[in-house]
């Protein structure tokens, strides 16, 4: 390891800015904004090195190993593949529109939202770059604190409601990943005579982890990230979330931090535990048809934007699993594209809710009609988010969705495929349904002094449009990142036949 | 072979980036130039490459290969590659497809000139309509499956953005939803149909699906008729949704609310006629399945019929118009069930001229006349329009099928195939129809050109449109008259069959020997005889009126009500489609609130009161403490001897 240790200072760039934020007396305001607006671009910089030096192999890329404490055998391990690669940056994109959007919308506590926002940026860096499970924990938790401050300081009026609500749902399922992480570690060193909690090697364990062990630790992790998702039936705190959150927090929530879930699933469920992953497919399948169905159909009725926004969450996340759990190609790549490209679109999409909001102090559809007149950039950007998150061909939901959806089709069972394609129609009916009540029809007087689009808010949406785009037009070097780190992954759990025969002769 | 075919969408997809760029900030009232330019050039490539093409043998094609769009990589595991590649190719098929939608666009786009002339949303309306035509050859220069879907959903939009194009309205933004919403539940059946062809063939690219089929689906291949019978009608179920075939058509109509030129263009000449092209661009893989096409020529007949029949009583000039378009879509989906593949698309092509022809002059009405459409309150209007009468009239003895016209060399070959092809019902059907087609075109024309006006003469006052509009309709005219004639004699022997011949080289029609020269004779003369009835009774009951059509309708007044409400479809979708999904979601809403969420919050509830009454243990008296703790000390130790599970030998052993 004898590279500059990239991935260290991207990590820790965003909390040694907040500490000095924190502590430096007497800053303006401006300087404050300023300060998180460097540490956020800083780091976009750096993700964007990461991408550019990314190799087509499944091997790790930045690579920091080193003892931390080896009494317990605990690493500071950091590295990144294709996988974490997307991810990162799409944290970092994120949080600098995140950080812009917060720019004029935040008005109290201004030191304190932003030392909080840095903070939670370093803790997501954390989650997707570390493969140690004790250092994987200390992040994942690290992330939960600040989202749930930003939630329950600077959101609207039912505030600490959604913020307890989110933070009990997360830490009960955390918890439980922690029992399954103990239990991991004990058992290897029982096994091995080794402490140990790096990933690889727990993955390379001599013999495999034994079937009932699977089941267990595999519904652990699984119950957690898919709070995280969040999936049918597990979902509840996401509306409520988005809905009480500032703007930015529902950005940063809907782009980042449902995404730890879907990562988490594919870098420790599938990797650990084959054998379980393959039991429990079925039911997560069925679970994943559920939430692109029920949450579209929820989402077509309800009178809050925000609210049939974070519905719609459910259901694209829906595919994410549905991909995830076909353990084919393109199911696999479809759902970390979904990912990715929902990441985009609904923190456009939030950003644009986050738009009105701050004109008529509303989020009810009723309140809006004929704004096309008035704010006539606005609609057309608007109109983007909407398409591609309705799935239409040419921008980036569609890329991920179908390729999901191929993937399930993939199954022996269609049926999973034939019910998801409803969606299609479904979507098209919330999303159009949502976009002609507030954006079409005649001007209305009580928006008389809406203005178009101001240039901060330009700036954190136009980077969207664009990669929405761009990831529609040409996803390929996404696909190629991902295509290394699928040959590793699926190997060994592919072919439900025999890789569950393989699995079941291990003792 | 060296080509141009991608200068050919590119010329108006520059158009539209352009348009939107600039249209409202420099262009202004010259929006409409980079249009005219890109549809211009469009057009002139569409031909040199139909000259091109026109060299080439049977089964060969220009290709022109632009970069890797998907491509999930290849694995030691996993032997099915997914990759896609936007990849143009052009045979005779889609050549002649290119012609059609570019001098169509080419004229609808200069007529629109004209009529959208002064209206607020001017530069908005020329960058969507070069967005279309992108999207159109696209969709016909596509080699695969899923790329022909993905423009198959773009035109979709650019139909939506056009029908609602008056967003301030109602009614347009309902349209135009209806449209895009009823479109995409054909799309799910289509989109399931491109991954079975991908999980079937392992690729989707045209050539190499249709090359697949001779070893893998004869006999002794791995793919079963049913397979290939389940592709034709998932991919037919997209078709249905973009043809506007039964149950799927009740967005065409509704589509009108659009700009009329919009309706030339997207409504009748190109965009509905995309699932038309998809199975005739399918027709290896449906000339494996006759029960497939059994179901393709059934809807096709079914639609054919109730499109006319609706016509009959509409009032809407663009009404009737688009129940004509319905019911001609009829006509070219059931030829392509009977296996009659080329009649279709040469009904396709003189379909695109006429009734282009007829709604940009219906168009032309609508504009003399300051946005009337009721056919009741027009009336011998050929004295004042009578450029836009004369052409009206060629575009309505055309799809009559009179002798010589266009609509009548293609209509026959369609009606003689079906029943050459052992169809003989649906050859009949399709006779009466022609005969409805020829009555209510000239009910249409009666009641708007000839006889007496009708319309409040003082204050409206009837005025031809200006040539940008009146030069379109004579450039359609001219092969309205005679491009028919020119590609379709000898009937099924003409140049048009041997053009697309060698693109569709099916020879399921030829198995059944060829059509005698008397058959074609017969139907010949019975098509004129339909025709000419048709129109003789049109001119009886709105000229002479006798018989009376008032008092007839009254006496039919079941009939009359039946037909005007369009045999109830919208009202049964109504109730059974979009109340019932908003019930079911309502129902969902709940279950989320109550059942799920309920679950959490009572959790929470249940928790929180324990913990309240926890609270009142804390006393703060020691005695209270000792207590709780010497209690405590008894109950641990009580469990852990139970659970031992020998407490009786602890206690008393």
């Amino acid at each position: 390891m004898d590279h500059f240790p990239l991935l260290s200072v991207m990590l820790y760039l965003p909390t040694v800015v907040a500490l000095l934020v924190l502590f430096v007396p007497r800053l303006a305001p401006d300087t404050i904004k300023y300060a998180a607006l460097f540490a956020t671009l800083a780091t976009f910089v750096l993700s964007l090195i990461v991408v550019f030096s990314s190799q087509q192999t499944a091997s790790l890329r930045w690579e920091e190993n080193y003892n931390w404490l080896p009494s317990v055998g605990i690493r500071y391990h950091l590295g990144t593949d294709g996988l974490s690669t997307i991810f990162l940056l799409l944290t970092t994109l994120s949080s600098v529109i995140a950080l812009v959007a917060s720019w004029t919308s935040i008005r109290v506590n201004i030191r304190a939202y932003y030392v909080t926002f840095l903070i939670l940026e370093t803790g997501m860096l954390g989650v997707f770059m570390t493969f140690d499970l004790f250092l994987f924990y200390v992040f994942w938790e690290l992330v939960l604190i600040p989202m749930a401050l930003i939630i329950g300081v600077w959101g609207s009026a039912n505030r600490v409601y959604a913020a307890i609500k989110f933070f009990l749902f997360t830490l009960a399922g955390s918890l439980l990943m922690l029992v399954a992480i103990v239990a991991m570690y004990t058992e290897y060193f029982n096994r091995t005579g080794t402490r140990t909690l790096d990933l690889n090697t727990l993955i390379a364990i001599p013999g495999g982890w034994s079937h009932t062990f699977q089941l267990w630790t595999f519904a652990a992790f699984f119950i957690s990230f898919a709070i995280k998702v969040p999936m049918f039936p597990v979902h509840t705190w996401l509306p409520d979330a988005h809905v009480e959150s500032p703007t930015a927090g529902s950005v940063i929530l809907a782009a980042v931090l449902l995404k730890l879930g879907g990562y988490g699933m594919i870098r420790f469920n599938l990797a650990l535990f084959p054998y379980a992953s393959h039991k429990f497919a079925t039911p997560i399948l069925i679970l994943s048809v559920i939430a692109i169905i029920y949450g579209a159909l929820v989402a077509m009725v309800q009178p809050d934007m925000k609210k049939l926004v974070a519905y719609s969450s459910v259901t694209h996340m829906g595919f994410v699993t549905l991909g995830i759990f076909s353990f084919n190609p393109q199911g696999f790549q479809g759902a970390v594209i979904t990912m990715f490209s929902h990441g985009l679109v609904t923190g456009g999409l939030f950003l644009c809710v986050g738009v009105l909001y701050e004109r008529a102090h509303t989020r009810q559809i009723s309140a809006f009609g004929g704004i096309a007149n008035r704010m006539p950039t606005y609609a057309s950007v608007f109109m983007v988010f909407m398409l591609a998150a309705l799935g239409l061909p040419g921008l980036s939901g569609f890329v991920g969705e179908y390729l999901s959806t191929l993937g399930s089709f993939r199954l022996a069972n269609k049926t999973y495929a034939a019910i998801t394609m409803f969606v299609v129609i479904f979507a098209a009916v919330y999303m159009m349904w949502l976009y002609k009540r507030v954006i079409f029809g005649e001007p209305r007087e009580e928006h008389h002094g809406f203005a178009d689009l101001t240039r901060i808010e330009a700036s954190t949406l136009l980077p969207l449009v664009l990669g929405i785009l761009y990831v529609g037009i040409y996803p390929v070097p996404l696909m190629k990142l991902l295509k290394p780190v699928i040959g590793a992954l699926l190997a060994p759990i592919v072919g439900s036949g025999t890789a569950a025969a393989a699995a079941d002769a291990i003792p | 072979m060296e080509n141009f075919l991608w200068v050919i969408p590119a010329a108006p997809l520059a158009a539209f980036i352009i348009t939107l760029l600039f249209g409202k900030s420099v262009l202004k009232s010259q929006a409409h130039w980079p249009a005219i330019i890109g549809a211009g050039i469009a057009a002139v490539c569409a031909w040199l490459t139909f000259f091109q093409v026109r060299g080439l043998n049977a089964g060969e094609a220009l290709n022109n290969h632009l970069f890797t769009w998907m491509n999930t990589g290849a694995y030691s595991f996993d032997t099915q590659q997914f990759k896609v590649a936007i990849n143009l190719r052009a045979d005779h098929l889609t050549a002649l497809m290119l012609l059609v939608v570019t001098s169509v666009g080419l004229l609808v786009i200069i007529y629109s000139v004209g009529y959208m002339h002064g209206d607020g949303g001017y530069y908005r309306f020329f960058a969507f309509l070069p967005l279309f035509v992108f999207s159109m050859l696209m969709l016909v220069l596509s080699d695969n499956y899923l790329l022909l879907f993905v423009f198959w959903e773009a035109v979709g939009l650019c139909s939506y953005f056009l029908v609602g194009f008056w967003f301030r309205r109602e009614s347009a933004n309902k349209a135009a939803l209806k449209a895009f919403w009823v479109n995409r539940v054909g799309d799910v059946g289509f989109g399931l149909g491109t991954m079975l062809v991908w999980t079937t063939f392992g690729t989707f690219t045209f050539t190499d699906v249709f090359g697949q089929l001779e070893k893998r689906a004869g006999i002794g291949g791995d793919i079963t008729k049913g397979t290939i019978t389940a592709i034709c009608l998932l991919l037919f179920c997209g078709a249905v949704g973009k043809s506007a075939q039964v149950p799927l058509h009740v967005w065409l109509p509704d589509a009108m609310e659009g700009p009329t030129p919009v309706s030339a263009l997207i409504h009748a000449a190109t965009m509905v006629t995309a699932g038309i092209y998809l199975v005739a661009r399918s027709w290896p893989l449906f000339d494996l399945s006759p029960g497939a096409r059994d179901v393709v020529a059934i809807v096709g007949i079914a639609t054919a019929f109730l499109g006319a029949t609706i016509g009959l009583v509409q009032r809407d000039i663009k009404r009737v118009l688009a129940y004509s378009t319905v019911s001609q879509l009829g006509y070219m989906c059931f030829a392509l069930g009977v296996g009659a593949y080329i009649p279709a698309i040469f009904h396709l092509m003189t379909h695109a001229m006429f009734k282009g022809l007829m709604f940009l002059g219906s168009g032309s009405v609508i504009h003399g006349m300051h946005d009337e459409q009721d056919l009741f309150k027009m009336g011998g209007l050929r004295k004042q329009m009578p450029i836009t009468a004369y052409t009206f009239l060629i575009g309505a003895l055309a799809i009559s099928g009179v002798t010589g016209l266009a609509g009548f060399w293609s209509k026959d070959e369609i009606i003689v195939g079906a029943y050459h092809a052992g169809y003989p019902v649906i050859a009949i059907l399709g006779l009466v129809t022609a005969a409805l087609t020829a009555f209510y075109m000239f009910r249409l024309y009666f009641l708007a050109f000839e006889g007496t006006p009708r319309y409040d003469q003082e204050h409206v006052h009837p005025h031809e449109s200006p040539a940008t509009m009146t030069v379109p309709l004579v450039m359609l005219a001219i092969p309205s008259i005679v491009i028919g004639a020119l590609v379709g004699i000898p009937p099924d022997k003409g140049a048009i069959h041997a053009f697309l011949g060698k693109a569709i080289r099916s020879d399921l029609f030829e198995s059944h020997g060829s059509v005698a020269s008397s058959t074609t004779l017969t139907f010949g003369v019975l098509s004129t005889l339909v025709a000419v009835g048709g129109i003789f009774l049109a001119f009886a009951m709105y000229m002479r009126l006798s018989p009376n059509p008032y008092t007839l309708g009254d006496r039919l007044h079941w009939l009359w009500t039946f037909l005007w409400h369009k045999w109830y479809f919208d009202e049964v979708y109504h109730v059974l489609f979009v109340k019932g999904t908003l019930a079911f979601a309502m129902a969902c809403w709940a279950f989320d609130r109550y059942v799920v969420d309920g679950a959490v919050n009572g959790v929470a509830t249940v928790v929180g009161r324990s913990s309240g009454r926890l609270r009142r243990v804390q006393t703060g008296f020691v005695a209270n403490y000792a207590l709780a703790i010497a209690l405590g000390a008894v109950l641990i130790v009580g469990v852990y001897l139970i659970a031992r599970g020998d407490i009786f030998t602890q206690l008393f052993g």
